[in-house]
């Protein structure tokens, strides 16, 4: 049978999905118990023990300078950089879409400044934004917005500018005005593919976090790894990895069933 | 008694960069009359009918509705159906009809809340009964059938009550059976709501029994080293007698005569 007809069922996809990470776990705890084998006091490569007893630390106990329990505080510094930086970057992306994709004028007028905002590197902003806005919050939460908006303000411009013109003729033979277009045909049409922007957006916003915070800041998940980095504590790194991995893909997978339980009629159409 | 004509096209161009599309078009379509366009691929039947939608400006000429310039732009006095894309996937089948309604009556939200609401649903339902949607509310239009979406695509159009309503090549993507109950719907409409209809088609039969008027667009002149400048005009403008029921009248005997005209001037 031709490898394009093989249909898996469920419970195989689930296995066969499994296999390479598991496979991949085991490769690392063999290399990991060989360089133990060789140096007990190996700190490249932790055995999971030492990395539970480390992180154990994090999770259960307050850092006796803060008086904070340091994992969590960095979690949620870390969750709410992220959700302001994004969230912004939603709202903006919405309004300036309709805006861009329904008004021929508004397009033609700002859709060169979006795509050449959109084609600066956002990192090279950074240290403006540092100057600008000063080493806090406002900086880091800035450069998550302006990271990823222009990407997604671009995607469902394109997206809204691809409606069927039969469509949009349809409203204006119904009595819709521009506004009323917008809101009711528009707007509600590039939800679900906003949300989609959203999710692609997710890798950009943590690479942008993780670099903020890498550079300047006192708490959140990127700061930790890049502090702990000095001591070359592999056995903090890994855990905070895997555990950014896992705050992703619980977002990404909350946001696409946002996505199929609040837009029913989207299922299976491009539009 | 010829009444005043409810759409008039009075020397209309239209031209794309040097492509002459459509060339010296006069027409009068009077009211109550259903016109049937029918003609080759590429004669300008649709580009016919986007002017007097107003989806496009004319070149050159002069178009009124009810004697007044028509306006630029579409507006609630033309309704249109169109082959595919009539209507708004995110809507159910009783959204996608109170839309009209809606924009009316509120121009900053256009949604209707309590009274207003109730009344444009029942207005709303009321037409889609008349459309035999009665049963299908509360269906998106991806759970239609086609021939049920261009049934919620009439209603919606319907509902503003337009002057004029446009179908483009409206039952073209529809299975004969289907095409053929569409028909006896598009014709019931007609004469219940006492509506003016311009029709595209490129199905001579359909053309032919459902119109009491087929107006074909063709070239009159064709340069064969640049075919692009001469446009198409309306070279037959048949006005059918439609007494009888049309179903009863005589279609096949025109349509044979037809179908060899329009095979000498393609």
């Amino acid at each position: 049978m031709r490898w394009v007809n093989r249909h898996l069922r469920r419970s195989e996809r689930i296995a066969l999905g499994a296999l390479p990470i598991a496979l991949l776990l085991i490769v690392y705890i063999v290399m990991a118990a060989q360089r133990h084998a060789d140096n007990p006091m190996d700190k490249i490569l932790p055995l999971p023990g030492a990395m539970a007893q480390a992180m154990s630390l994090l999770i259960f106990q307050t850092d006796q300078l803060t008086g904070q329990i340091i994992f969590w505080v960095d979690t949620l510094a870390s969750l709410q950089r992220l959700a302001l930086g994004l969230g912004i970057a939603t709202v903006i992306s919405l309004v300036v879409s309709l805006l861009l994709g329904v008004l021929p004028p508004v397009r033609a007028t700002f859709g060169p400044l979006v795509t050449g905002i959109a084609v600066i590197p956002p990192i090279a902003l950074l240290p403006i934004l540092f100057i600008a806005l000063g080493l806090g919050e406002t900086a880091k939460v800035a450069l998550i917005a302006i990271g990823v908006a222009p990407v997604m303000i671009r995607d469902i411009t394109a997206h809204i500018a691809a409606l069927p013109a039969e469509q949009i003729v349809k409203a204006q033979t119904l009595g819709a005005s521009s506004w009323q277009i917008m809101i009711r045909v528009a707007l509600p049409q590039a939800m679900p593919r906003l949300i989609h922007a959203v999710r692609l957006a997710l890798g950009p916003a943590w690479v942008f976090l993780i670099s903020a915070e890498a550079i300047a800041a006192d708490t959140g998940l990127g700061y930790r790894i890049f502090l702990v980095r000095r001591y070359l504590a592999m056995d903090v790194i890994i855990p905070y990895v895997a555990w950014i991995a896992f705050l992703a893909i619980v977002m990404d997978a909350t946001l696409a069933y946002a996505n199929r339980k609040a837009f029913p009629w989207a299922q299976g159409a491009s539009h | 008694m010829p009444a005043n004509p409810i759409l008039s096209l009075q020397n209309v161009w239209v031209e794309y960069g040097d492509k002459i599309v459509l060339e010296k078009v006069d027409l009068d379509i009077q009211p109550g009359s259903f016109v049937s366009i029918i003609g080759p691929s590429g004669a300008g039947k649709s580009s016919l009918l986007r002017i007097i939608l107003g989806q496009e400006r004319p070149t050159r000429g002069r178009i009124e509705l009810d004697g007044a310039p028509l306006s630029p732009e579409c507006g609630p006095d033309r309704g249109v159906v169109f082959q595919k894309y009539s209507v708004f996937p995110h809507l159910t089948v009783l959204g996608n009809t109170m839309f009209g309604l809606e924009c009316a009556q509120a121009p900053l939200t256009a949604r209707l809340f309590g009274s207003a609401r109730r009344a444009a649903r029942a207005e709303a339902i009321a037409m889609l009964q008349a459309v035999g949607l009665g049963d299908t509310l509360d269906q998106y239009p991806a759970q239609l059938s086609g021939g049920m979406q261009q049934r919620l695509a009439i209603a919606q159009a319907l509902i503003k009550r337009p002057r004029i309503l446009l179908l483009d090549e409206p039952f073209g993507a529809l299975d004969p059976g289907i095409r053929a109950d569409m028909h006896a719907l598009i014709r019931t409409l007609w004469r219940d709501y006492a509506l003016t209809i311009v029709m595209v088609t490129h199905d001579l039969r359909e053309a032919f029994t459902l119109g009491t008027r087929v107006l074909a667009l063709d070239k009159r002149r064709h340069d064969p080293h640049a075919p692009h400048r001469f446009g198409a005009t309306a070279v037959y403008d048949l006005i059918l007698d439609k007494k009888s029921d049309p179903e009863e009248a005589e279609p096949k005997a025109i349509l044979s005569e037809e179908i060899t005209l329009s095979q000498e001037s393609a």
